[in-house]
């Protein structure tokens, strides 16, 4: 058995869930300290990419970066390929899981008590330190689960994956991809392999998020 | 060494007019909920920004919209005590109090001043503990020890004991008033207990929605507060409109009776106080007839509620403490009020 899809999809949800976890982190931050309207104008444009369909945002990253287009013949320059590539992959699974990992944090970051914030500057305390050592602890709890469910959601991510990365075996081949490709091409007991692989990977990450979770209680006693 | 405030904030409807100057000690900012003092507080700390204004300390501006002043918070040198303690959940006592010495490099003299702070806070044996298994009273002395390492140029207290249990409050706040003389610096203190200003404070400014009053004496408030809003704040039940009768009276119609005073009684008279604790039924003064309404009893206190005869009718009813062991054996026809007791309200 060729083990490549899950390599490839662990790196794929591995890496986009790095990317999307700082700049999920700081979108919220800084959308948790907008006024209202601002907000909601920057909610909407940010959490889009959860609600339209994976295919249609596959479809606007080929727009985008397509080979033919103005950002994708300059990346092509620096040498970088989205279009066919495994980088491809990880592209379309940060955009697809990023509004999880948003609106989680964002949720934190409004739930906390700001005069914790007050009270460590009028402490004399920088900003810098004040959001490492007191914002994200307090808010660890919201940002665990973002980052959880984004880690989920990439790792599961089909439909702007196969448009944009595609389906090359050895190359841009994820297990989402290879299931469908085994079972469209009648190797159901291949397809079903990989589904049980599939199967023991996301239990062993919601049960991880259970123990992180189970362990933090007994400290807190 | 002192502060000066003279701000304006316009919040929505609601305006923000406060001005005063500490006079050494502690100051009490004495207001009902929602009249602007904890807003105030916040102005000064840095953590909102008045509209107009100049905030002082020790001849140095903080703010001054004039000269477009507005040093952020953690440059002002202004340590606040909240009303929940504010103390970081995820970190120990000890590294709680650690972030007020952070200017401190010298690891010998922080790890000093740790323990000098935590001796002088009586937390002795509570430092690897976390906020939230600590008392309330607990979490207030290690706020405050947090905040007495940072070496602050004043303090500011926000409703500091307001979260407490009855006995821990009276407990902490004797402790708290040692703290802070031996801080030797200015504090003011926001709160809206009448005791606990009685307690803390040299001098105390009431705050009337979002206007600052000014500063007075804190015995001489409460002997003559002036105002109706002072008045209630310190404590007085009994408050009705009145207008001047004669060189030393006051009627009040409300009460259906005419008072006689001690003090002249000036022109703009607005109203007239009886503090509960005033009325008596042995005195020839301002002597008149009541039918009592009911009774409540307290440890060591009875309440009576009584209605004078000739009260009218939509005016609510006033109330009479008296001492247990001072209480007739038949409730009065009559009760008095000596004539110094009549506090006159003009605002």
């Amino acid at each position: 058995m060729d083990w490549y899809p899950l390599l490839n999809s662990l790196r794929t949800a591995g890496l986009s869930c790095a990317i999307v976890f700082f700049l999920g982190i700081s979108c919220a931050y800084y959308a948790a300290r907008l006024p209202r309207a601002a907000k909601g104008a920057l909610d909407v444009v940010l959490t889009l990419p959860m609600v339209l369909p994976p295919t249609v945002c596959g479809y606007c990253l080929l727009l985008l970066f397509g080979a033919r287009r103005p950002l994708g013949l300059l990346l092509d320059q620096a040498g970088i390929r989205f279009v066919m590539t495994w980088q491809g992959g990880v592209l379309a699974a940060s955009v697809v899981a990023f509004p999880l990992m948003y609106r989680t944090a964002r949720g934190a970051f409004e739930s906390f008590d700001e005069t914790l914030a007050q009270a460590g500057q009028t402490l004399g305390l920088s900003n810098t330190f004040i959001f490492w050592r007191v914002r994200l602890p307090a808010c660890r709890r919201g940002i665990a689960a973002g980052a959880v469910l984004a880690f989920a959601r990439a790792l599961g991510e089909y439909g702007a994956t196969s448009m944009l990365a595609g389906y090359i075996p050895g190359r841009t081949a994820t297990i989402s991809t290879t299931v469908y490709q085994l079972w469209r091409s009648g190797d159901e007991a291949g397809a079903f392999r990989w589904v049980l692989v599939d199967a023991a990977i996301s239990a062993a990450v919601l049960l991880a998020a259970e123990l992180l979770e189970g362990r933090r209680k007994a400290v807190r006693g | 060494m002192s502060l000066y405030v003279d701000i304006e904030k316009r919040l929505g409807d609601f305006r923000l007019r406060a001005r005063f100057e500490t006079q050494g000690g502690t100051l009490g900012l004495l207001g009902a909920s929602g009249c602007g003092k904890s807003m105030t507080l916040k102005c000064i700390a840095g953590v909102e920004r008045p509209d107009r204004g100049a905030i002082v300390l020790d001849g140095e501006p903080l703010f001054d919209s004039e000269k477009k002043i507005d040093l952020p918070p953690r440059k002002r040198g202004v340590g606040c005590l909240f009303q929940d303690s504010a103390l970081f959940p995820n970190m120990t006592v000890g590294q709680n109090i650690l972030c007020g010495l952070h200017r401190e490099k010298d690891k010998a003299k922080r790890a000093a001043e740790l323990n000098g702070t935590i001796k002088l806070c009586r937390l002795e044996g509570l430092e690897g503990l976390r906020p939230h298994q600590l008392s309330g009273g607990q979490r207030q002395r290690a706020a405050l020890a947090r905040i007495l390492v940072s070496r602050p140029r004043v303090l500011l207290l926000d409703e500091p004991f307001s979260a407490l249990d009855a006995h821990l409050r009276d407990k902490l706040q004797l402790e708290v008033r040692e703290l802070l003389a031996g801080f030797g610096r200015d504090a003011v203190l926001v709160t809206h207990s009448r005791d606990e200003v009685y307690h803390m404070c040299r001098s105390i400014a009431v705050m009337d929605r979002g206007r600052l009053l000014a500063v007075r004496e804190t015995k001489a408030l409460f002997a003559d507060p002036g105002s109706v809003c002072a008045c209630e704040l310190t404590g007085c039940k009994n408050v009705a409109p009145a207008r001047k009768a004669g060189e030393y009276e006051a009627e009040v119609p409300f009460w259906g009776i005419t008072l006689q005073t001690a003090q002249p009684v000036g022109d703009g008279l607005k109203a007239v106080g009886i503090r509960a604790h005033y009325f008596n039924p042995r005195t020839q003064h301002n002597r008149f007839p009541v039918e009592p309404l009911g009774e409540m009893e307290e440890p060591f206190e009875w309440i009576v509620e009584f209605r004078w005869k000739g009260q009218a009718p939509d005016a609510p009813p006033l109330w009479w403490r008296t001492p247990k062991d001072r209480r007739p054996a038949r409730s009065p026809a009559e009760l008095g009020v000596a004539p110094a007791n009549v506090l006159l309200l003009y605002e």
